[in-house]
């Protein structure tokens, strides 16, 4: 009886789908837009406003997002030791708090207050912010480095390659973009993927 | 006759439609995943990816699988592959699968790094769930969709590759 394995139907039909277009918003090397956002602490947020900043880690994140949740404690972990090298973490939450209620601006202060977020978590009310990104799921990192009156996408993607289990995680795609970024040399892998939720976008 | 041959192939399938509670989950490995045999005339695969933690994959649920019983005859293999984590298996994705009452096909697919993967189901998947991919091989055609999909949108992403 003849059979097909789905590694045939993928790989005979992948080429046909490479023609789609990716998402619009930023690429490795593009010049990052400036914006400025409603932080948790009540002030307001934006790139130029940190001037001893060499650079961000801005990742795109919520609160429901069981992914998003997983990571916290490793965001938390990148901002305490970048942060001091001059790339801090900007959390942003992009998600409409009409569709998930737990992504409201009074959530966002609740739970930065209970996990003590030392980072800015601004609230993307627009989503202007998450659309001029390109961000396409929570969590989803964009690390920037300041050259010269330019912010520049040093490195888009995953965190690391285990969500479940941070112990397990073998390739730390953001810290080792990091420390290649420290010490002035070229990001060897500057784009990952990985799974996680769907932004809610406005209806 | 004809009952002997669509019970064969429903054994050959692993596929209990009578009980839910004998509800098997394969766990996989990506390239297990990709050896993953399928007659051949069951020419369109309908592979949707989920986990029991995604809000908006369990609402699009019931759409699918009402798809599902109505393409039963139409050759058209419906196949959930949940990324919900392994360790989760008996505690989250059995008894959900036991209280909605699924007793379709279901593969939990074990495999930490989404970057070593993502690009092999779709090179446009940007990651986020729910995504629905449907191959259909005598047509050598491929539809990708990330997002939810209604059951209205996924029957008519279906029925122009029917025959």
């Amino acid at each position: 009886m003849k059979k097909i394995t789905l590694l045939a139907l993928i790989l005979s039909l992948g080429l046909l789908s490479s023609f789609v277009p990716l998402g619009e918003g930023y690429k490795v090397g593009d010049k990052v837009q400036d914006f400025n956002l409603r932080n948790v602490d009540g002030t307001r947020v934006s790139l130029a406003g940190q001037k001893e900043a060499k650079g961000f880690i801005v990742i795109f994140t919520c609160n429901h997002c069981p992914f998003s949740v997983a990571y916290e404690d490793r965001i938390i972990a990148l901002h305490q030791k970048y942060a001091p090298q001059g790339y801090p973490v900007i959390a942003i939450n992009p998600n409409d708090a009409g569709t998930v209620p737990e992504d409201d601006f009074e959530s966002m202060m609740e739970r930065a207050r209970e996990k003590k977020f030392p980072f800015a978590y601004l609230h993307d009310e627009s989503q202007d912010v998450a659309r001029a990104f390109g961000a396409a799921r929570t969590p989803h990192v964009f690390v920037i480095q300041k050259d010269k009156g330019d912010m520049l996408v040093k490195y888009i993607g995953a965190i690391d390659d285990n969500t479940d289990d941070p112990s397990a995680a073998t390739r730390k795609y953001v810290e080792n973009a990091m420390e290649e970024l420290i010490k002035g040399e070229l990001v060897s892998l500057s784009f990952t993927k990985a799974i996680g939720c769907t932004i809610k976008w406005k209806k | 006759m004809k009952f002997g041959f669509r019970h064969a192939l429903l054994v050959f399938l692993g596929l209990n439609f009578s009980a839910a509670d004998a509800q098997m989950v394969k766990v996989f490995k990506f390239d297990e995943l990709t050896k993953r045999r399928y007659h051949a005339h069951d020419s369109i695969v309908v592979i949707n990816i989920w986990a029991t933690w995604c809000k908006p994959c369990v609402e699009e649920l019931p759409g699918f699988l009402k798809l599902e019983q109505e393409f039963e005859n139409k050759r058209v293999r419906f196949v959930y592959l949940s990324i919900d984590f392994k360790r989760e298996l008996e505690t989250k994705l059995l008894p959900f699968l036991r209280k909605n009452q699924i007793s379709s096909e279901v593969i939990l697919l074990d495999e930490p790094d989404y970057n070593s993967w993502i690009d092999k189901i779709d090179p446009s998947w940007q990651g986020s769930i729910p995504a629905t991919l449907i191959t259909d091989a005598k047509a050598g055609k491929q539809l990708f969709h990330e997002g939810e999909l209604t059951y209205e949108e996924l029957k008519s992403m279906i029925n122009p590759l029917l025959p």
